[in-house]
């Protein structure tokens, strides 16, 4: 356990009161990007769905169809059925310029992130799970240790372990290109030159509410990082994503 | 650790000129190529013109989906219009004998087409998705003349650019490129699932486009407008819905 949390910096390289380099200046770069645009696509994410918040399946769908299922909220367009008798304010102009503005920054910045990190190694050396922290039992260890609010003493200080190497590679490989494509699959003008892209996921509709299900995960996870982030030293943490430096010891718990 | 940090500083100096100028560059090229939308200006000008030229390089021939007829919805959603007035009123009740549509601006025969001369061109029928930016859609056939042949029937100008079309409702008007406006599935549309296009669809006369968002499918369209330029028209953005903060572009 313990070499794969140093994972690749040798302990004797280490020295454990000098402050040396945690995450890469392009990692931090893109990190902070990434968490900016995702702010922007979350806030905006939620405007324009307060326009309709209904949801279905397959290729088309209306207040006329009877939905998948519906958000029990008021919305900001009268045409809605919601059961309030009030309207929200409607902000979707504005909201629908930064949704997709947000989403071109956020997309270039993870293919400059993921080309970075296959060519440095950044992926398999710090997110690829060792295959012996893999096992059942050393997995349940460390998810015990994270249910019990006690992830090991500087977890994540120097290198992550198998439970958090895993949530970052389902975020990088699989929640992000999910939600890039159901995005996709929503824009008419890429449909049309592309069909595969909206027809695989069974029409129109369907992508949005997968789009929809996809931001409901990106969310979690971002609530679950910032949590533990406090959970295991915010200041320190902090330090780390921002400067690149940080404490091998003076782990504030 | 100085020259280390110099070199670095050295190394970010020239990424960034060379990001500048780069970008400079590419904002000289999609100007002359007619890659910059007329929104392509301000705070979210960037990521619009990122999206429009990227879908002019890679939708410019491209063929919205067309479904079949079982895949048609029950029962088309039409959105909320403004009341109409006293002046459309009289219209309908003529059966829109007296509507016209006006071609002007950059072509060599200007004039006016009435619903029975447009019906005159040759037809052609969609059936396909109509996506409102709300989040809602149906799919419907819908029934017309491609834009294209009105346009030739005026004589287009080679230098033109962009058509701009006005609805009957006042205020509302849209424009397109050329490349959206002599598309084949463009229609000035005058039929819907099998029979007349109904008044709260746009009846008598709607400009559909299917590879865009609803509110580019204008209801109610009157007068077309060939130009080679979107700026003396309103605020020069080329749209209501762009002066009322939308996209002018909404093929997403």
């Amino acid at each position: 356990m313990a070499d794969s949390v140093w994972g690749p910096i040798p302990a004797s390289a280490a020295p454990a009161a000098r402050v040396r380099s945690r995450h890469a200046a392009l990692v931090r770069v893109t990190h902070w990007i990434t968490a900016l645009c995702f702010l922007a696509l979350l806030v905006t994410g939620v405007e324009i769905l307060i326009s309709h918040p209904r949801f279905y399946w397959g290729e088309a769908g209306n207040v006329l169809t009877p939905p998948l299922f519906k958000l029990p909220i008021p919305a900001s367009r009268a045409t809605v059925p919601t059961g309030y008798g009030y309207v929200l304010p409607d902000q979707n102009g504005w909201s629908r310029y930064l949704h997709f503005q947000a989403a071109w920054v956020a997309v270039l910045t993870g293919l400059i992130y993921v080309i970075f990190g296959l060519f440095t190694g950044h992926f398999r050396r710090n997110l690829l799970p060792a295959r012996a922290d893999l096992s059942w039992r050393a997995l349940s260890s460390v998810l015990g240790q994270h249910l019990r609010f006690r992830p090991a003493a500087g977890a994540g200080a120097w290198s992550y372990n198998a439970l958090q190497r895993l949530a970052y590679l389902w975020v990088i490989f699989v929640l992000f290109p999910l939600v890039i494509w159901t995005g996709l699959a929503m824009s008419p003008g890429i449909v049309s030159a592309f069909p595969a892209v909206v027809t695989i996921l069974g029409g129109q509709q369907s992508a949005r509410t997968i789009h929809f299900f996809v931001s409901l995960f990106l969310l979690i996870f971002v609530l679950v990082h910032i949590a533990m982030i406090c959970l295991t030293g915010f200041r320190s943490r902090m330090r780390a994503i921002i400067t690149g430096r940080a404490t091998a010891h003076k782990e504030h718990r | 650790m100085s020259t280390f940090s110099r070199r670095k500083l050295i190394a970010t100096g020239l990424a960034v000129a060379g990001g500048a100028s780069g970008l400079a560059v590419a904002a000289k090229l999609a100007g002359r190529y007619g890659l910059i939308p007329p929104d392509g200006g301000g705070l979210y000008g960037p990521g619009e013109t990122l999206t429009y030229a990227a879908q002019r390089i890679l939708t410019r021939h491209s063929l919205a989906r067309e479904f079949s007829r079982s895949q048609m919805s029950k029962i088309p959603f039409a959105n909320e219009v403004a009341p109409l007035g006293e002046a459309f009123k009289r219209l309908e009740d003529g059966g829109f004998a007296d509507w016209r549509l006006a071609v002007d601006g950059m072509v060599a025969r200007p004039g006016a087409f009435s619903i029975a001369e447009i019906k005159r061109f040759s037809w052609s029928s969609q059936i396909t998705h109509l996506a409102c930016e709300e989040g809602w859609s149906y799919i419907a056939e819908w029934i017309g003349v491609p834009l294209s042949l009105v346009l030739d029937a005026a004589g287009t100008l080679p230098q033109a650019r962009y058509v701009i079309y006005r609805s009957f409702q006042s205020g509302w008007w849209e424009s397109i490129d050329m490349a959206d406006a002599l598309h084949p599935q463009t229609l000035v549309t005058f039929g819907m699932n099998g029979g007349e296009l109904p008044v709260k669809f746009g009846g008598p006369l709607r400009l559909r486009l299917p590879r865009q968002l609803g509110y580019k499918s204008v209801k109610y369209i009157t007068r077309l407008t060939v130009t080679d330029t979107l700026k003396p028209f309103g605020k020069g953005l080329g749209s209501a819905a762009s002066e009322g903060g939308y996209a002018w572009y909404a093929g997403i």
